[in-house]
């Protein structure tokens, strides 16, 4: 059975995990808000993982480090836009150029400069502990001790939030995601507007590399470094319907499967039972927020989701199981172990899709007629 | 807003378009080949030289050119695989996890049952297609009845493949060759084997007759077929087409089936032709290869042919080049990214040549569905 | 008072192919309603694009208050006190009334964040002055489309315009609408606001303007006044010949019985009712007109016949079968054309040679297809035949689409639609946004097809349209037939009530 520190443990484990993946969403919520589709997060990522970590060794700090991948995440950000709008690229293909041309580059680069000078990483960001509060018990270590990327992606979270919603510039960024004329109608610069936030998605995505570097790994090798995040990532935003806080939550499921995964394989967990709190804490959380969804928008005043709901407590009934009664051990192999967050993908997007609202005008090139 | 006949574009003759879509594709190559030759120049090497190690690889001896062509084969399967999902609107980026089931479902069909040779090798092939088509029909399902978008789903049934195959070659795997240190799988029988028109090593197996044979069928397939019709009219118009009675989500599954059977096929011939058993790394990547591949032949069969030996004279030469050269063999990837980025963005290079702008012609917005709104 | 508001000249404007504008001299005086009008394609949208910073004109100057003045976006005009509001509304469907109202003019507060209440105060303030009635917290997509307009005419105001451009204000709403529109725009010109009204309408022309304008093939051919003209002259300057205004038909033989629908309900794509229980019936020989302002379930109604939309309850019978539930191919195999509302998204696929799109329907059956191959060479002699028979203006068949003008556009539908051997015919707004001549083609096109004992219905929110084609008139009101008259009695004057959701009965008072 399992006792309250295994899932201290895990819970901050798991907010490490999810942070490239809220990273990488809110980088899509910034493009795609303004209506350029960015399936190149995955390249941005892995970019700004290979400058960051290079900017930390040749100047031997760190937050350099952090700095180059921002600024290279910012270039590619712009890369895309450009792209899109001066050179009128359909945005899932550029996306794809810039997934492309990352892989390409960072492994050549990764020959010639990491492995033939035989450069080894500076090691990691330091953990910040925040004084008083990160002795609160549980959620203590799980949101105040923590490193510093981790921290400054959920200080983003809350920031891009209210940008989004509450400030000129949100109002803008949407408007032209959604109805670029009418904007342009207004006097705002369209393709000014997409410009800043697709650069500014960029340095999102920027950031996401860095942590993957310079927070979580340490070193750079090539073909292993980003592991499709950048397009789990996609699916996080989607199902968090563009919203930097469900993105937050939504990655967070993605995170304890992962974490859990970390544990396993060092074998101190029940692997039945981890697969069921993993499962069980998916079906929870999505079929919570899919039921919300469907409450909200629902157009009959009787009509209740009752699978969602159904959905939701199997899959409290499956988190809570373990600790009420013994799971016999099994033999997973641990490659099946990952594959949970890939599935859950699958069946999040598959599911939602149909009751999450994209920016109207996404993927659209803006022209005056 | 005033929409009125634009003559010059209206008479634009089918020859006169084309031409300038092959012209554009050399130059996008020629171009990519200079950046990348900067880029070798800058890092310290010699490009003229790298470029001569990646010739000779390619050309060098007779071997070379057979090592090139036995290359370029699984490129005209996965672009022919790709150009399909584009002509029916879809962006197939599954390719690479169709391509291995393809493989896998070949293996297990040449090692676990005993058939005459010659009959063996076509069921194992017919086994490898209908694996990769099996595996592209889920995402295609997916999005002809929930909308999910086949960028994502495809990406992920990507991983899950790659993850359950690795696991299949791995210590106590099913799959793996007993006894064996390496992860690598059982052999398939002699009589699954396919036949092989020299005695050379790689073989030049009789794979590549039968790609030539797929170019063909795809273009009669998409152009001479009510089928095709279908597939071209829901990837240019889905609301078109179901005003016009096609039934779109069906054309949408099918169009996935014939892309991840040809994806499928391609990995069998992988399997049966050459090596004879899978291994970790065996593929890997050309998935990905392949749409630039296709962009590159304009979605066109004959295109795709053309882009795939272009990619199949890089592949053969990366390995002399950077054996002789000293030059990372990375540099291709990089210079095929730059050609999908040139073909994809041809208002790139027309201003540096002062060509005339390309028309419209038969082109999928692939960002039209994006989010389900299709 | 002497010097005009707004003065334009010479304005020309180049599109490839096309002359948009050709040296364009206007004035607008204050306090006064100028009309500008002409048919589709005629200039009206570019002057104004031009006028409003959206388009920059190759030639010309414009004068405000006799300044000369540069306009380079709309931002600029803004500045110079020019508001336009637009045909296709230029509001955020997903944002609020004030949001949409502020948006590029953001009230701040503490630094960062929106005062959205200053914004709504303002809005209210303007709202009473002028009589727009508009609540600034509902979303836009909520609204009804005379509440969006009224939206969009405060938004122009709140920016400070003193120059009002109205692109087509009346296309969207019912007569009566339109009549409280007139009042806002008297009430505007009181405060000495200046109109710019764009219309094809004649009628509207002769009851709001002061003065008119008439523009055609991108010249200004006329400057008159409703006193000094008459509605035959203005459509004559207008078309640049003389117009039927009628269409001639013998009257309508009608037969057996083609469709009947029954207590039909449909959902619109946002899964509200829009189509609540129409019971309708056409038979051969006939033109049934269904009448109505946009989006009141029209488009739903014909998507649910035609098999493209899911039917939630009711029945539809053609030709004695069931054809509720039936996919679109079982509703075309049965007899069915259907000439789709939006040309551009259902009718065509643009990027396909025009002899592609003559088959769209029927590529599947012999001579077209014969053992699982394609025919090209049937393909195309059905294409020559076609564009002969119905005089599509294209250079070749193997054209793509969307190089053909709109009423060319328009053709190849009616072609493909016409010539396949039918029983029923759905139009929908089959001449929208096209040029007279095509109108005239095709108006006279349904007539035969009617003669020739097809059921037609026709679907159109051009009140002259129905009345001119149409045999029986049934009004639609938010998704109901609230009443079905014969055509050769009904009035403008009833059928316009009918529109507004008013019986007679009650509107007796």
């Amino acid at each position: 059975m399992l006792d309250a520190n295994f899932f201290t443990a895990l819970l901050s484990l798991s907010l490490v995990k999810a942070t490239p993946l809220v990273l990488g969403a809110m980088s899509g919520i910034l493009c795609e808000r303004s209506g350029i589709i960015n399936i190149g997060i995955e390249g941005m990522m892995l970019m700004s993982a290979f400058a960051g970590f290079l900017g930390a060794v040749f100047s031997d700090s760190l937050w350099v480090g952090v700095l180059v991948g921002v600024l290279t995440g910012a270039v590619m950000g712009a890369f895309l836009a450009l792209l899109s709008i001066r050179y009128k690229v359909d945005q899932i293909i550029g996306g794809t150029v810039i997934n492309l041309l990352a892989v390409g580059i960072t492994s050549y680069f990764a020959v010639i400069i990491i492995d033939n000078q035989s450069l080894s990483g500076i090691g990691v960001l330091p953990i910040i502990q925040i004084p008083l509060l990160a002795d609160i018990p549980v959620i203590g270590p799980i949101l105040f001790r923590n490193q510093p990327i981790t921290f400054m992606m959920l200080i983003l979270v809350f920031v891009l939030h209210v940008a989004l919603f509450y400030t000129p510039w949100g109002l803008r960024t949407r408007a032209v995601g959604e109805h670029p004329r009418a904007a342009d109608t207004v006097g705002i610069r369209v393709n000014r507007m997409r410009y800043l936030d697709t650069t500014l998605g960029g340095m999102m995505a920027g950031l996401a590399g860095a942590f993957i570097t310079l927070e979580s790994v340490g070193s750079f090798e090539s073909g292993v470094m980003t592991n499709g995040r950048g397009f789990i990532a996609l699916a996080v935003m989607v199902s968090g319907n563009w919203r930097p806080i469900n993105a937050l939550i939504i990655a967070y499921i993605f995170g304890v499967s992962d974490a859990l995964g970390v544990r396993l394989q060092l074998g101190d967990v029940n692997q039945l039972a981890t697969l069921l709190i993993v499962a069980g804490l998916g079906m929870l959380i999505g079929g919570a927020l899919w039921a919300l969804t469907k409450y909200l928008g629902r157009r009959d005043e009787n009509k209740v989701p009752v699978t969602q709901i159904a959905l939701a407590v199997a899959g409290l009934v499956m988190v809570l199981a373990p600790a009420i009664v013994e799971i016999p051990e099994t033999n997973i192999p641990f490659q099946f172990l990952g594959l949970p967050p890939y599935i859950l993908t699958i069946i999040i997007v598959a599911g939602l899709v149909g009751n999450v609202r994209p920016p109207a005008a996404e993927g659209k090139v803006y022209e005056k007629q | 807003m005033t929409t009125e006949t634009d003559a010059s574009r209206g008479a634009e003759s089918k020859l006169g378009l084309f031409s300038r879509r092959v012209f554009i594709s050399i130059l996008s190559i020629v171009l990519s080949l200079v950046i990348g030759g900067a880029i070798i120049a800058l890092s310290g090497g010699d490009p003229i030289d790298g470029y001569l190690g990646l010739w000779r690889g390619a050309f060098g001896k007779e071997k070379a050119v057979v090592e090139t062509i036995v290359k370029t084969t699984p490129f005209i399967f996965a672009g022919l695989a790709v150009a399909v999902g584009f002509r029916g609107g879809l962006f197939n980026i599954g390719v690479e996890g169709q391509l291995f089931v393809g493989s896998i479902c070949a293996l297990i069909a040449g090692y676990a049952v005993e058939l005459p040779p010659g009959i063996h090798a076509a069921f194992a092939l017919l086994m490898g297609a209908l694996g990769g088509a099996v595996w592209a029909a889920i995402p295609g399902y997916l999005k002809a009845r929930t909308g999910a978008h086949e960028v994502i789903t495809t990406i992920m049934t990507n991983y899950i493949a790659l993850r359950v195959i690795n696991w299949s070659i791995s210590q106590n795997g099913p799959l793996r060759l007993p006894g064996s240190a390496l992860p690598e799988t059982r052999r398939v029988l002699d009589s699954a084997r396919l036949p092989s028109l020299t005695d050379t090593t790689p073989p030049l197996h009789i794979g590549v007759v039968i790609v030539i044979v797929a170019v063909f069928f795809v273009y009669w397939l998409l152009w001479r077929t009510p089928l095709g019709f279908e597939i071209r009219t829901v990837g240019l118009n889905p609301s078109a087409a179901r005003y016009a009675g096609i039934k779109v989500e069906r054309t949408i599954v099918l169009t996935m089936v014939i892309s991840g059977a040809l994806a499928g096929l391609g990995g069998a011939v992988q399997v049966l032709g050459l090596l004879g058993y899978f291994t970790t790394g065996f593929n890997v990547g050309l998935g990905f290869d392949s749409i630039a591949v296709a962009m590159l032949g304009s979605n066109h069969p004959f295109g795709v042919a053309a882009g795939a030996l272009l990619f199949g004279v890089m592949d053969a030469g990366m390995k002399t080049m950077q054996l002789r050269t000293q030059v990372p063999r990375d540099i291709v990837v990089i210079i095929q990214g730059l050609i999908l980025l040139f073909v994809a963005a041809p208002l790139l290079i027309q201003p540096l040549f002062r060509l005339r702008q390309v028309g419209e012609g038969e082109q999928v917005s692939i960002s039209a569905t994006w989010g389900g709104e299709g | 008072m002497d010097e005009p508001v707004l003065r334009v000249r010479g304005i020309t404007k180049r599109f490839p192919g096309v002359l948009a504008n050709d040296h364009i001299d206007l004035e607008l005086r204050r306090g006064e309603v100028l009309a500008m009008l002409g048919e589709n394609g005629a200039g009206k949208s570019t002057l104004m694009n031009i006028i409003y910073g959206l388009y920059t004109q190759d030639e010309g100057e414009i004068y405000i208050n006799g300044r000369q003045v540069e306009i380079r976006n709309p931002e600029d005009a803004i500045r110079c006190g020019i508001g336009m509001v637009h045909q296709h509304f230029m509001l955020v469907p997903v944002l609020t009334v004030a949001e949409n109202l502020m948006l590029g003019m953001e009230h701040v507060r503490g630094y960062f964040f929106l005062d959205k209440e200053r914004t709504i105060r303002e809005i209210e303030a303007l709202s009473k002055q002028y009589g727009l009635e508009v609540d600034p917290r509902a979303t836009v997509e909520d609204l009804p489309v005379g509440a969006q307009q009224r939206a969009e005419i405060i938004k122009v105001l709140y920016r400070g315009a003193e120059i009002l451009i109205l692109d087509e204000p009346t296309a969207v709403l019912t007569p009566q609408e339109a009549d409280d529109l007139f009042m806002v725009v008297r009430s505007l010109t009181e405060q000495g606001k200046s109109i710019i009204f764009i219309t094809h309408k004649l009628r509207e022309v002769m009851e709001i303007a002061d003065r008119i304008v008439v523009l055609r093939g991108g010249k200004l051919v006329g400057t008159t006044t409703p006193a000094e003209t008459s509605r035959a002259e203005l459509a004559n300057m207008m078309v640049g010949r003389e117009v039927l205004l009628q269409v001639e038909k013998e009257p309508a033989a009608p037969g057996e019985m083609v469709l009947a629908v029954r207590d039909l309900r449909v959902l619109d794509d946002r899964e509200h009712p829009a189509v609540n229980g129409v019971t309708l019936e056409v038979r051969a020989g006939e033109v049934l007109g269904v009448a109505g302002v946009q989006g009141n379930g029209q488009r739903e109604l014909v998507e649910a016949l035609t098999g493209l939309r899911k039917v939630t309850g009711g029945q539809v019978q053609l030709l004695g079968h069931d054809t509720t539930h039936a996919a679109p191919r079982q509703v075309i195999e049965i007899g069915t054309a259907h000439v789709p509302e939006d040309r551009h998204k259902h009718g065509l696929v643009l990027a396909y040679p025009v002899e592609d799109d003559l088959v769209l329907c029927t590529y599947y059956l012999p001579p077209f297809t014969r053992s699982f191959n394609l025919q090209p060479y049937a393909i195309e002699t059905n294409a020559v035949n076609l564009v002969d028979a119905f005089d599509i203006r294209t250079p070749t068949v193997a054209t793509p689409a969307s190089s053909l003008s709109g009423g060319n556009q328009q053709k190849v539908i009616v072609a493909r639609e016409f010539s396949r051997n039918v029983k029923l015919l759905i139009a929908a707004q089959p001449t929208r946004g096209i040029d007279v001549g095509s109108i005239e083609f095709i108006h006279k096109n349904i007539i035969a097809q009617r003669d020739a004992g097809v059921a037609v219905l026709l679907v159109s929110a051009e009140l002259d349209e129905i009345m001119a084609l149409s045999d029986r008139i049934a009004v639609i009101y938010k998704g109901e037939i609230i009443d079905t008259v014969p055509a050769e009695t009904a009035t403008r004057e009833q059928l316009g009530l009918l529109m507004a959701g008013v019986h007679e009965a009650e509107a007796g008072d």
